[in-house]
């Protein structure tokens, strides 16, 4: 833009209206600035997050709205289309399976969730004081199974659960050793925590061990030279420290355990009469949907599933963040 | 290097290259000198060389086969296209008790316009029965599972027990065998499999359901059905039966180990153990399946599919012609029988006395088509399926599997089952018939 001369002339600076940075040359109008800065300010980050936002939109929002369209009413096999209201989210409210897996899920998580963190924690810290030998093999032996897909893992687990020729059961036999009967209704929900545990122990000690690598030197040093052991620096220093990591990591498996799928979902072929097709409100409502052929009652299963979810992570939030900041 | 990489021409290049590959990908429709495409979704194992005799007597129609799946998964799949509208082949492998749930939703085309009715004679009643609906044809009979007994001749001789005939003697079968060695058991009972249950159900005069357009009546609970549940249930708490899932790698282990003396199944059942216990081999036989009444000659189908023509085929009289074809030509029918081991629907290949008199060496050189062929001649014509089969067998398997564990009784379970269905029933529009 060509500069307008006068005020370069005059050598006092342009109106108040819009304050000038050093980079900014003298010359183009307010309506160039103004668009110059929109551009820069939000045209460009918007263009680049345009891809991402089109896909979000397209293959998140657009379904979530499908779905929520499909709960309001109910496709019969006789009569077609018919619009209910809230009746499938009443029904859903009320639906014995639906309250059973959610129940079963709370036990398998207030069980499984501290034992998972727990033994990542455990096993961060470990890694973390120096004290393991091969820590870089460790890491990588630890995270592998998370490498391993869930089908996968839940194949080989159930395979080596199995009561007739499973590995776990022949060694009990050759030994004389009762072995528990890991597909029986009693000890199921503990193999899908052996398993889910197995397969996120390594994934979560990741994340722990990444946050405590960002723990100041200069305390655990203090600390040391105060006299303090390898525990107690862990207790004191590390594990406040890194609560917010512990907190994302709890959020993440309280909200994996709501959702569980793979698992059953696999255990339901070798023991189709423990597992049922409710075991977990997930499976309940993909039963549901591919079973069932009730499309809309499955939808309004997912959105309240979710809507557990949200309440259930929020509401551990809320209790762990008494005090200001995450 | 990025700037050669999208210059204009070489730009051109790829994308004129990639409009030929869409173009020559793209399927259906007619692409040179009026020659028709066809779909055809089948999870028969060698259905190729059928085909190509198929397209041998037909140089107009190419058909391109895809296994889809087996069972279920090829059924969600279907389901999904007929709903989307767009994506269903034109011919399609369908099991007998899933056709009314295909026909309830529109989705299988009548082909009685195209000459189906001609060769009716040529199957076995109860088939023909099931895909018809008075002169309406829905599909053509492939395959069936006329059901009959498969037994360990060496078991049964160790412990000097006689083949059961009827089925109070295979209790007390179960309970010699058990107390003389308590690691086997007379037979399996499937918890996970509504159509073994189903058969043998239909067996004792069973008839769950009765359709006819939107009304249903359901009668679960009549007394067939709960002397057969109580009947399996007094042996599975006597602990005379196993309880394991079937075809899963557990149950095929006890197969070959002995685990199981006899196996109640059906046509395809020899062939299908001969492949996966070959250990055993030469120590099987086969007998007819066990009576209710002594003397009666009673039996029922277990499995078996047809070939159904859908909806959105662009090819009607193509589609119609390929499924009769591949089913009723001899020569297709009998490669169906030999190489994929389908149990014939037609009264020609039952009739037929190399097939009838093939001696099978698993079974110790025993003429086991014979058992099957007699059987499939006594399955009760009149057993209907529901338009919901599947909802139907996922709640049998719900409720079995709650009666095996102990939480309720078998003729419980047949009770709940009842009530289960009547409300799906009602919730789906359907009006019902006490």
């Amino acid at each position: 833009m060509p500069s307008t001369g006068v005020e370069e002339a005059r050598g006092k600076p342009t109106g108040p209206r819009l304050k000038r940075t050093s980079e900014e040359p003298y010359g183009p109008g307010l309506g160039e600035r103004r668009l110059r800065r929109f551009w820069q300010r939000i045209g460009i980050p918007y263009m680049f997050l345009f891809p991402f936002l089109l896909l979000f939109v397209l293959f998140l929002i657009v379904p979530l709205v499908y779905a929520l369209q499909l709960s309001l009413f109910q496709q019969r096999l006789v009569g077609g289309n018919v619009f209910v209201g809230l009746h499938n989210y009443l029904t859903a409210f009320t639906d014995s399976n639906f309250l059973g897996g959610i129940r079963r899920m709370a036990v398998f998580g207030v069980v499984q969730i501290p034992v998972m963190i727990g033994l990542a924690l455990a096993f961060a810290l470990l890694l973390d004081g120096g004290l393991v030998w091969l820590r870089r093999t460790f890491r990588m032996a630890f995270f592998l199974p998370y490498a391993v897909p869930s089908v996968v893992a839940a194949l080989m687990w159930g395979y080596l659960y199995g009561p007739s020729f499973g590995p776990l059961s022949e060694i009990g036999h050759n030994l004389h050793v009762a072995v528990p009967a890991f597909l029986s209704p009693s000890w199921m929900l503990v193999s899908i925590g052996n398993i889910v545990t197995w397969e996120y122990v390594g994934y979560n000690m990741i994340i722990l061990f990444a946050a405590l690598q960002a723990v100041p030197s200069e305390l655990r040093e203090a600390a040391a030279v105060d006299g303090a052991s390898q525990w107690a620096i862990a207790r004191r220093i590390k594990i406040p420290l890194i609560k917010p990591a512990l907190l994302l990591t709890v959020v993440f498996s309280i909200i994996g355990t709501l959702q569980l799928f793979n698992e059953p979902q696999i255990m339901f072929a070798i023991a189709p009469t423990v597992i049922g097709n409710s075991y977990t409100p997930n499976l309940y409502a993909y039963n549901l949907a591919f079973t069932n052929q009730q499309y809309n009652y499955s939808a309004a299963i997912s959105f309240t599933l979710g809507a557990v979810v949200f309440i259930g992570s929020y509401t551990f939030m809320l209790v762990t963040n008494r005090r200001k900041g995450f | 290097m990025l700037r050669s990489m999208f210059s204009g021409k070489r730009l051109l290049a790829g994308l004129a290259a990639m409009a030929l590959v869409v173009a020559a990908c793209s399927s259906g429709g007619s692409v040179k000198s009026g020659k028709v495409t066809l779909t055809f979704w089948s999870w028969v194992p060698h259905l190729q060389s059928e085909i190509a005799l198929f397209e041998k007597a037909h140089p107009n129609i190419h058909v391109n086969l895809v296994n889809a799946g087996q069972g279920a998964a090829e059924y969600t799949k279907l389901r999904t296209a007929l709903k989307a509208g767009s994506g269903a082949p034109d011919v399609v492998q369908i099991e007998f008790q899933y056709l009314p749930t295909f026909e309830q939703i529109h989705g299988l085309l009548d082909i009685s316009k195209y000459g189906a009715n001609s060769i009716k004679g040529a199957y076995v009643p109860w088939a023909w029965s099931q895909v018809s609906k008075g002169s309406a044809v829905y599909a053509i009979p492939q395959d069936s599972g006329p059901m009959g007994l498969l037994y360990r001749k060496d078991i049964f001789a160790k412990y000097h027990l006689t083949v059961p005939t009827t089925w109070a003697q295979f209790a007390q079968t179960a309970a010699k065998l058990h107390a003389a060695n308590p690691n086997i058991y007379l037979t399996d009972l499937p918890t996970n499999d509504p159509g073994w249950m189903n058969g043998v159900l239909w067996q004792a005069g069973w008839r769950p359901f009765q359709v006819s357009g939107s009304t249903i009546s359901v009668s679960i609970d009549q007394p067939a059905g709960v002397r057969v549940a109580d009947y399996w249930g007094n042996l599975v708490r006597q602990h005379l039966v196993a309880t394991d899932p079937d075809f899963t790698s557990g149950w095929y282990s006890a197969l070959g180990t002995g685990k199981y003396a006899a196996w109640v199944t059906a046509a395809w059942g020899p062939v299908f153990l001969s492949g996966v216990a070959g250990k055993t081999a030469g120590k099987w036989r086969a007998a007819p399946i066990p009576q209710w009444t002594p003397g009666a000659n009673v039996s029922a189908n277990w499995g078996g599919s047809t070939d159904a023509v859908t909806t959105q085929t662009a090819h009607p009289q193509q589609a119609a012609e390929l499924a009769m074809w591949i089913n009723h030509d001899m020569t297709s029918a009998q490669m169906l029988a030999t190489k994929s081991f389908l149990f014939p629907t037609l009264t020609g290949l039952l009739d037929n006395s190399s097939f009838a008199d093939a001696k099978l060496p698993f079974y110790g050189g025993q003429e086991v088509n014979k058992i099957f062929i007699d059987s499939s001649k006594q399955v009760n014509l009149s057993f209907e399926w529901s338009p919901f089969q599947d909802y139907v067998y996922s709640q049998m398997g719900t409720y079995l599997g709650q009666a095996v564990n102990g939480k309720i009784s078998f003729a419980g379970a047949m009770q709940q089952l009842q009530g289960n269905v009547v409300s799906y029933a009602k919730a789906q529009g359907f009006t019902v018939k006490p």
